[in-house]
Parts: structure tokens; sequence; C-alpha cells
């Protein structure tokens, strides 16, 4: 077993891919932990609450919600967030639709894609509309975001 | 993008202290007592502050709201005090310590309740409160505003009707729920200065209102407001900057971050207004309109903040984009033990397009004509007056006839509109119509300055904030066309600092192009000049014989002839020792409303802003009979843009406009207990319209333009969202055969609709 | 955030996690069994939950397991909700699943944090009490097996330190034909106005309910009545919700009345749809 940890204790993460040490509270989430102690503001709290996808990372690959996590729960594991996705195919794809308007939920948004291009570059309609209405969006009709998903997925599949 | 972009609460920093609020339990009662002392002891907390510490009162139009309840509460949720530690979870831990005791009154939730004779009354003292602007409270009862239109003759009018409808609406309360919560965060240096970083999309009125509630000069008052996450109005008003100022105050002038959990942003900061609304309508055998009567009733919670003006601006657009010659308005603002409401996307129209346009089909209805053909008929164009009584030009009012063709001619629009039966479903369309003039102080307006750097590039500073809906990029594109040059050699910010960026007035009503985009092309004009002069002295021509573009100065006659401007902006030196140039080369610019005229009390008589863009709007629904549920199929809308200068900014915005219209129409609302206390605080429960859900959209525009606007251009940033529950009402009300009157229409409501109609 | 400190365990298994509770009890610190933690963090956030520390589960073998073990089809309590519908060896389950949160927060929940939630729908336990599975728990004395419908009254009985380790079903219900159907407010997140899952074993129709009453629930009167083919259908259903365990829920979510409609036509739908297969 990993020993017990107390209130406040290190973690090890390997964040967009380089390893980070932090003394945190165990009761602190990993949302405010990457924005406070790592300084990757790129993960957004909307709600705090599961609620809006806003701060949603990846975490060995998976979208997580990062306010639905404990800091602790992250020890050992990989963790990425927007500000390690700058080249990916999301990003790209929301970019050239012009997928957002005021930007708050985009890194949101372009992490779950992310996390839905690794594990279904083929996904069809319904497997996207079920990961992406985990997310909210308030400023776009979704249009341009269902653009972007449908280029990326395309752009992907003509990859070999 | 990329995470980059920083936003109020992005920028953590060591030595940042946090506040929390404790907020009231009570919809209406009287504060007996606080006790801080529990809060006071938990190790970390520095300070813990109440409404007996600054028994200042805020709000504009009307000065009726303390930044923390002072010997009152007049909702759930309201801050009756704050605490200030080390730790947001110290602060929070605080909060919920501190206890406060009640004597309970009676409170009053819906408008009906507040209006009734004998109701207790919220504000006793409503007559010693301050007023700016137009604003008509009743001392003694729950309205902080009436305005009253009065135009032509209602018993000649009624009498030449055949067909008469009275519609009753409802529209509850709702939230802007931008996905941003609101931020601030104040410091007081040694010196006295204060220090905001807020999202607000109202940071020069920050200024002014922090100023004046705390007599602090203008220039001790400094605003930075960065990338804003969103606001649909719910940003423009101003609440946790006094708290943080407050809160800074108590730490010795420390920086001080008070950010809202997604639960007080919607229970204890401003929200969206209600209506309940009466509208009497009738229209001759053939289908013109002929008078109309209109009571608004709009529920702006227990403080009035912009309500005033938001009823107001309910009453001059009252009758929507069609021509009644004989009508009288009443819009209340009304006060109730609800959240307070400020200015939301749409400023008070969508809320009475849905009462006027519920009206305008049930009178077709009656009248047996088609909706649409019935609105085409009574289309308002130049030559007709509005409510106020404005005479409208061709370039005031734009082309409501021709949008409505338009859409009519569109490949998914054409044909009939009745609703039809698919297998066990029916598929029916909705229209509305809308119209949108602002509702801004007479004398709102900017500025803008450009900065000619030595390399020929420029800085493009102004106040307008950057909140999603791309006006910055717009206005680098205006002073690019009117300089002649590259708008990748124009810089903007997307912060604003009052410190620095000329005033404008708000990021609100669909203005800021306007406003400050004729700023920016004065701006342009002078710094052409200047350029000209400076040019003329090298080049040896007179200044009217120079032309400026393409980053250089030159010869009308002998193009080939000519300075670059980095050569001016770096300081060229002449042979005679004389230097031109250098220095700094500053345009300036600002613009103001022009021609408004204040409304008469008593008729509403007067010119209320400078242009209508109008529009029309359709939603198609497919629905199921047998549960009451249904699917939005496709929405359209085309809409009078006057010029369209960034057409796929454009299209965003209004398609953004109509996603938000149909979630107030299918689903947003408070729910409340029967204590007022908010049951729907989280996105759990106050539903928003998820990916997949999104309708298909058709959207066109109308070029009509404005003639006092840049290249001609209105206002559309709100206009998206105007017609759409009108028009989802409209559709659904024609498929399910009911008259689907009270919002939000979600399958349960209708439901309930067509087994008991009345 | 979580406005008050806790201290974080993660036990390496069974009994290591009984033990770590026993004694973080003894200290008066309220320890907590954590497995996806979603509610216990939300409700934390609001002070609604106080604890001074949390035991983690999801590094227990056991109760990650996710197998056929025999002619037993064997469900660890800490495996995630999705990795669940994306295994699918139990297509009802996978539905009632599905229907639970979004599909990122379905990372995270769990299916025993679904099971023993405070949030009252619970929706995951409807397959296991149509498919008479067992639970197994662990606390003071090892690990138990025991029939779900002994310890599963609306929400599962455990005694103190006890907690959920994983599920066990008879392979020969997962072929049975199903139904399921979510009904919500609207849109296509929610909680449930009525969740319906049906199963139909030896020509008699099972059916457990969520969202109807304030906890889920199979009832045997509702069933009796509900194969009784001497009445006609739609009597059949009136007379089955005449035998509803409790009040039907009237929240913000739907009302009493509304719900008794949506109630109907699903268990219609339910019966129609399973009555030719």
């Amino acid at each position: 077993m990993r020993e017990p940890m107390p209130a406040a204790d290190s973690v090890e993460m390997e964040v967009n891919g380089e390893k980070r040490r932090v003394n945190v509270r165990a009761s602190s989430l990993l949302l405010h932990t990457l924005r406070n102690m790592l300084g990757l503001t790129g993960c957004k709290p909307g709600c705090e609450n599961g609620d809006c996808g806003a701060c949603t990372v990846l975490v060995e690959g998976l979208p997580m919600k990062s306010c639905l996590m404990l800091t602790a729960e992250a020890n050992g594991r990989k963790v990425t967030t927007i500000e390690g996705l700058a080249n990916s195919p999301a990003t790209y794809a929301f970019a050239k639709n012009q997928a957002f308007q005021c930007g708050y939920c985009t890194p949101g948004f372009i992490v779950n894609c992310e996390g839905l291009r690794n594990a279904y570059p083929q996904a069809d309609l319904e497997t996207v509309r079920l990961w992406l209405e985990s997310n909210i969006c308030r400023c776009t009709s979704y249009e341009e975001i269902h653009a972007a998903v449908q280029e990326m997925l395309a752009g992907y599949r003509r990859t070999p | 993008m990329t995470g980059a972009a920083k936003y109020a609460n992005d920028n953590p920093a060591p030595g940042l202290l946090h506040a929390k609020l404790a907020v009231s339990t009570h919809a209406h009662a009287r504060i007996l007592s606080i006790d801080v002392s529990e809060a006071m002891r938990i190790p970390g907390v520095l300070a813990v502050v109440t409404g007996q510490d600054y028994p200042v009162l805020t709000g504009s139009p009307l000065s009726d709201r303390p930044p923390l309840a002072l010997d009152k509460v007049r909702y759930v949720g309201e801050p009756i005090a704050l605490v200030v530690a080390e730790l947001e979870s110290i602060a929070e831990m605080a909060a919920y310590r501190i206890q406060a005791e009640y004597e309970p009154l009676p409170a009053v939730f819906t408008t009906e309740e507040a209006l009734r004779p004998g109701a207790p009354v919220l504000h006793e003292r409503m007559s010693e409160y301050e007023k700016d602007e137009e604003v008509y409270p009743e001392p003694g009862k729950n309205i902080a505003n009436r305005t009253k239109i009065r135009k032509g003759n209602m018993e000649e009018g009624w009498s030449q009707c055949r067909h008469i409808v009275e519609v009753h609406i409802h529209m509850p309360q709702s939230d802007h729920a931008s996905m941003e919560v609101r931020s601030s965060t104040a410091e007081i240096k040694p010196d006295g200065k204060v220090f905001l970083r807020t999202a607000s999309q109202s940071p020069y009125a920050v200024r002014g209102a922090v100023s004046q509630a705390f007599r602090l000069p203008l220039h001790h008052v400094f605003v930075h407001t960065p990338l804003v996450g969103g606001g649909y109005g719910g940003k423009a008003a101003i609440q946790l900057e006094f708290l943080a100022y407050m809160a800074s105050r108590s730490v010795g002038g420390r920086r001080v971050r008070i950010t809202n959990s997604r639960e007080k942003d919607m229970m204890s900061s401003p929200v969206h207004i209600g209506l309940d609304s009466t509208v009497k309508l009738g229209c001759t055998a053939d289908g013109r309109l002929m008078a109309a009567d209109i009571e608004h009733r709009y529920n702006c919670g227990a403080y009035a903040d912009r309500g005033p003006i938001m009823s107001r601006a309910g009453a001059v657009d009252c009758t929507g984009p069609y021509r009644i010659d004989n009508m009288r308005c009443d819009s209340l603002c009304v006060y109730t033990n609800h959240p307070y409401c400020t200015s939301f996307r749409g400023f008070a129209h969508s809320e009475l397009t849905f009462a006027m346009e519920r009206a305008m089909d049930s009178l077709a209805k009656e009248a047996g004509l088609d909706p649409l053909e019935f609105r085409f008929r009574n289309a308002i164009g130049p030559g007709d007056t509005t409510p106020t009584q404005t005479l409208l030009t061709r370039s005031t009012v734009g082309d409501l006839p021709k949008c409505i063709a338009k859409l009519m001619s569109l490949k998914n629009w054409q044909g009939s509109s009745s609703p039809h039966k698919d297998g066990p479903v029916v598929k029916a369309i909705g229209y509305s119509c809308f119209w949108k003039n602002s509702s801004t102080p007479l004398n709102a307006g900017g500025g803008a300055s450009l900065v000619f750097y030595p390399d020929g590039t420029v800085n493009l500073q102004c106040g307008a904030v950057e909140i999603g809906q791309g006006t910055r990029t717009s206005l680098t594109q205006i002073a690019a066309e009117r300089l002649r040059m590259d708008v990748g050699l124009i810089h903007i910010s997307t912060d604003i600092d009052t410190e620095k960026d000329p005033y404008f007035w708000k990021t609100v009503a669909s203005r800021s192009t306007f406003l400050v985009g004729n700023a920016v092309l004065r701006a342009a004009d002078d710094a052409i000049e200047q350029l000209k002069r400076l040019g003329s002295l090298v080049l040896q021509g007179l200044p009217e014989d120079l032309d400026v573009g393409y980053g250089r100065v030159f010869l009308k006659a002998r193009p080939d002839i000519s300075i670059p401007i980095a050569r001016l902006a770096e300081g060229v030196a002449l042979p005679n020792g004389r230097t031109v140039g250098g220095g700094a080369i500053i345009g300036r610019g600002s613009y103001t409303m022009q021609n408004l005229t204040p409304l008469d009390p008593e008729t509403g008589r007067g010119v209320p802003g400078p242009e209508w863009t109008v529009g029309v709007q359709a939603v198609e629904v497919e629905y199921h009979p047998i549960d009451c549920t249904y699917r939005l199929l496709r929405a359209a809308t085309v809409i009078d843009a006057g010029k369209v200068i960034n057409p796929a900014l454009a299209r965003a915005q209004v398609t953004g406009g109509m996603s938000m219209g149909l979630g107030l129409g299918s689903r947003e609302t408070f729910y409340f207990d029967s204590n007022g206390v908010l049951l729907s605080p989280q996105f759990r429960s106050y539903k928003l319209i998820r990916y997949g859900e999104q309708p298909q959209y058709d959207v066109e525009f109308v070029e009509t333009p404005h003639l006092e606007a840049p290249y001609g251009l209105r206002g559309i940033g709100e206009h998206g969202i105007i017609g759409m529950p009108a028009a989802l009402a409209n559709g659904l009300s024609r498929a399910a055969g009911v008259e689907l009157n009270r919002l939000p229409l979600t399958p349960e409501r209708i439901w309930r609709t067509v087994h008991d109609p009345f | 955030m979580i406005p008050f400190d806790l201290e974080y365990y993660v036990p390496a298994d069974v009994s290591e996690a009984y033990d770590w509770f026993r004694k973080l009890q003894e200290q008066g610190k309220d320890p907590v069994y954590y497995s996806g933690g979603t509610e216990i963090l939300t409700f934390a956030r609001l002070n609604r939950v106080r604890t001074g520390a949390v035991i983690d589960l999801k590094a227990i073998p056991d109760c990650r397991s996710l197998q056929m073990s025999g002619q037993l089809l064997e469900i660890g309590s800490c495996v995630s909700l999705s990795d669940l519908c994306a295994a699918n060896p139990f297509p009802l389950l996978s539905l009632a699943a599905r229907g639970v949160a979004d599909q990122t927060s379905r990372n995270k929940i769990t299916f025993g944090g679904n099971i023993c939630g405070r949030i009252i729908y619970r929706e995951a336990v409807l397959p296991l009490l149509l498919t008479d599975s067992a639970v197994v728990l662990a606390g003071e004395n090892g690990m138990r097996a025991v029939s779900i419908h002994e310890v599963f009254e609306g929400r599962l009985k455990l005694r103190k330190g006890e907690f959920l380790v994983k599920t066990l079903t008879d392979i020969r219900f997962l072929p049975l034909p199903y139904y399921h159907e979510k009904r919500r407010k609207i849109g296509h997140v929610g909680y449930p106005i009525v969740t319906v899952a049906a199963l139909k074993k030896d020509g008699k129709l099972r059916m457990a309910f969520s969202g109807v009453c304030a906890f889920p629930f199979r009832s045997d009167p509702m069933e009796q009545v509900l194969n009784d083919s001497s009445i006609p259908p739609h009597k059949r259903i009136e007379e089955a919700i005449g035998r509803l365990p409790g009040p039907v829920l009237d929240d913000i979510e739907s009302s009493a009345p509304y719900r008794r409609f949506l109630l109907a036509r699903t268990m219609a739908d339910a019966i129609q749809s399973l009555e030719s297969r």
C-alpha cells in the first residue's frame, strides 16, 4: 500500500510531459492545484460541480473534470492540460472553424475532443454527441464546434 | 485556444487574499444582529465586514442597494457579510460560521403579489434614493419605475377593430450563465490609489461608481479588465467591485480577490429580469392593426439596478416592428423578494417580443390569417411612427418587409407554414418579428486613439471590452480601412485599462461598433490630417494636395512622390535643421449619441435611440402529441444588419443569440421554494442547451445602411435572441393546438396546458 | 474548493481498508469510503458532507474486477461507468450506466459509487434488482456475499464500516429480453423524472424504477399485477401504480402528476416492447 496522505503532503504527477512535484492539502482539487500551483490557468473553473466541463483535463489520455478529482488521486499519473495541446488537431480545428467566442469553455472542449480522438478516431455522430454533451458553451450555438469536430475526425481519418 | 488567454481570475499571485460572502437565508427580514465572532476565531481569517461598516447606497439609475445588506435583507442570497482570509477555503468555512438573527417580514414573489394594494413594501425610503437618468419610482409601492406611452386615439382605434384578442404572458427570471463566474480583485496602495481587476463589461462605469460610493477622485481609481468569459449584460452590473474594495480596505489595502461560486453567481449576483404582461390587440377585418393596449410588469427582484431602464425599453419598443397608430402602454418595473436583475442580452426585448408576438399569433388565428402574411401586412416602415412618435426613415428603421420576403424565399422555409402531421409527430413552424433600438443615456459615447509607432505600425486604444463578440477585431478592420493599411499592422490589446484607454460608456446595447467605431473613424481622420500636415513639410506640397494610404503620405497627383508614415513617426531631419514628426503621432477621436431626446413622462414622446434593427425569425419543431415532447429541427433569422463587415462573426453572433433564445424559450428558469429559496442554482437544475440539441441554423442578412453609422452598419450582437422564445412558443402552440403563454416550454409545461388549458 | 481539511488513504486490499476505517473512526475522524468520489467532492464543497478522512478503494483489486467467473459476472464497485459501458458485459446495465450524468463524469463515477451514493436515483442498481444479483460486502468480519434483495431497501443497508466490493450476476440473465428508458425534464443530461428498467424471464415481466419515488425499487406487488393477464394492460398499469411503495416525487424536475403520466406511458412502452419477445 501507499503511505497514507496526511492533511498536507507532496504529490508527483507528469504534467504535459514534465515531472512535477507539489505540496498540497489532501482536500485540494486537481483543478486548483493545476491553476494555482502550476500556473496552468487554461484549466477553467466553471461550476466546480462537474456540470460544465470547462475544467476538463486528460488523465492517462482520458477526459476528466479536474474539479471532480482530488490532486492526490492524480499521484503518479499523466495529466495533460490545454497548455500541453498547443499543436493538437483539435486546437487546429477549433481555430480554423472559429469554434469559440468568449473562449472560456474552449480549453475544456478542446481537451475533451482530443480525448475523443485518442479513444475513438472513427467516432460516429452519436459517440461525438455523447462525449461533447459533457461540456457547456454559452456563446455559440454549437454549430461551429460541430464543424470543428467533424473536420478534426475527417482529417484524422485521412491520415494513415 | 492554447490556455494562454488570461481572464480576471487567472493570475494567482503570492500574497493574494480571498474574500467570501455570507448571505441572507430570508427573502424579506429585518436584521437583528450579525455574529461574526466564531468566524473571526478561525486561524487565517483576517477581517469580517458587514453592511454597518459601509452604509452606502449604490445603483444607477436608482441608488437603492447597499453592497452588504443594511438593516434589512430583501432576497435569499443577499450578501450580509464578507470574510477576508489567507486561503479561499478558510474564507469559505468562516463565511458558513457567520450567524445572523432575523425578524422575518412578509415577502412578495410575483409581480401580482407585489402590486396588490396593501402589499408589504420592500423599499420604505424610496423617496430618498438618488436618481440619475429618467426614472419614475412610485414611493409607498413596489414600483421602481413606470413608463407611459400614449399615442393616437384609443376609442377610435378600438372602434375600427373587427378582431380583438387579449393575451397574458409570463416569462420567469433566469440567469446569464456566463461560463466565467464574476470575479473582482482590489488593492489600495499606500497613497490611496485603488486598483481593481474585474470581469466587467463596463470598466469605466465601475470607476465612476466606486469613486462615487467611496468618495474617491476619479484619478485615484484604476480598473483593469482582461478578457471576459461571457457577459450577455450580466457583467455590466457593478457588485463584486464594491465588495472587493471594502475587503481590501478592511485589511489595510492588501490585494483581495472575491470570486463567486456558481451558486452565488446565480443567487446573489444580478440575474435576468422576468416579465408578466397583458396585451390587448385589435385589427380590422382585413388584418390591419388598429389598436393596442399593453401593460408590462417587469419583475426586477429586490433592487432596481437597470430594471427601470429595461422597463422603459419595454415601453419604447412595445409594439414590435408594426405600425399601430392608436396605442397605450404602461411598463412597470416591480420590486419582489427575488434576486435582483440587471441588463440581459436583448435588454427587455426578448420579453416584450414574447408578449407582443404571442398576441400577434392569437390575433392572426382569430382573424383567420396566415401568421407571416399578417406580419408582412403590418410591418413598420419609413413614414410610420414608433410608440414614442418618432418618425421613421429608411435609414432609421431598415427594411422588415424585405427580411420577411427573403425568409420566404429560403430553401427550407418556403411553402405552407401550417402545421402538418408526419406519422406520429406534428411538424410546425412558428414566426416572430423583432426590432430593437438601444436604451442608452442621451450622452453615451466613447473615444479612441491611434498611436503610430516608428515602424509604421499602429496601436489602437479604446474602451470596448472583448466579451467574445469580436468587436475589437471589427474595430481594427474599421481603422485599417480608413487608414488604407494592412489590418495586420494594427495592434489592439485584449485588455482594458481605464488608466490608458479612452473612455467608453459600457460594452452593452450592441452599440460598441457604432459608438467606438465612429470614434475610431474620427481618430483615423485626425491622424490623417496630422500626417498630411507633417507630410506637407517634407514633400513641399499643401496638405490638401496630399493623401494617406498603404503606409505612406503621398501627393495625390504624383503618388510616386511620397514618404513612409514610419519615417514621419520616427522623425525626419530636414536639411535646415528642423525635425518633422517624431515624438508621437496620435490620432484622437470621440463620438457621442446624437439627436436623442428625453421621453415625455406622460406620453413617452421622444427619440429614444439612433436606429432600429429589424428582422424576422422562425423555428420549426417536431412535436410528439403523445407525451408533449419535441425536437428543434430548424431555426432561421433574416436580419437587416445595415452592412455586414465580417460575415463569419456576424453569423456567429446571430446564431449564438438564437441558441440562447431557444434556451430561454424551452428550459431556462429559476425555481424557488415557497420561502423564496432558489432551488436551481447549478447547471444540474438550471438547464442549458447542450451539444447535439442544436437545430439547423439558417441566417441571412439584408443590408439597408444606417446613415450615421460606420459603413452603415447596425447593431446585431443581441438581436438573435429576441424573437426566439416567441417563435418557439408560436410553433409549439400551433403544433399542440393550445395557447402556450408561459415560459419555459418544457414538455411538462405543454402537457399541463394541453390537459388544463385554463 | 473544499472548505475543510481531510486525510487521504489508499489501502491495497479489503482488510486494510476496513482497518483504516476502524482506526480513523476511533480517532474521531468520521472517515468515508471513497470510490469515484464525485458525490463526496461536490457535497463537501457545499459543506453538506463533513469528513476528516477519505479511504480511496480504487487500488483494491477486488473492487476493480470485471470478469466472468464461472456462472457469474463479477463487477467491482470501483469500475467506472465508462469502463462498464465500453466492456458491455451486461447490456441492460450499460444502458442504465449510460444514463448517469455525462460521458466525462462517467469516466470518474464508479458503479459502486452510483449504487451507494446519497443522490437518490442510484440507477445502476436497477439491473441488479431485476437479475436477483448478489452483492459482496466487506467489513468487520471480512467479506460476505448476500442477495441484493436482502440488503437493498431504497439504498444499500450497510453495517458500520462496511463497503461494497463487487456484485455477482448469474450470466443466464444476460441474454434475456430487456427494456430501459430514462425520461428527463428536457435534454440528454440530467436526473430522471422516470427511469424504467425491465426484463422478461420465464414469460414473466420484471420491472424496476428510479426517479418515481425518493428511492429506486423493484416491487413484488406491482409485478404481480403487471403479470396478471386476466386484466387488460392499461388496467394493469393503473393498478400497479396504485401499488407504488412510496409517494410519487414532486420536485423541480417534475410535478407528481406529470411523473405519474410519464410513468404510465413508459410502463406501457415497456410492456409493449417486451410482449412479443
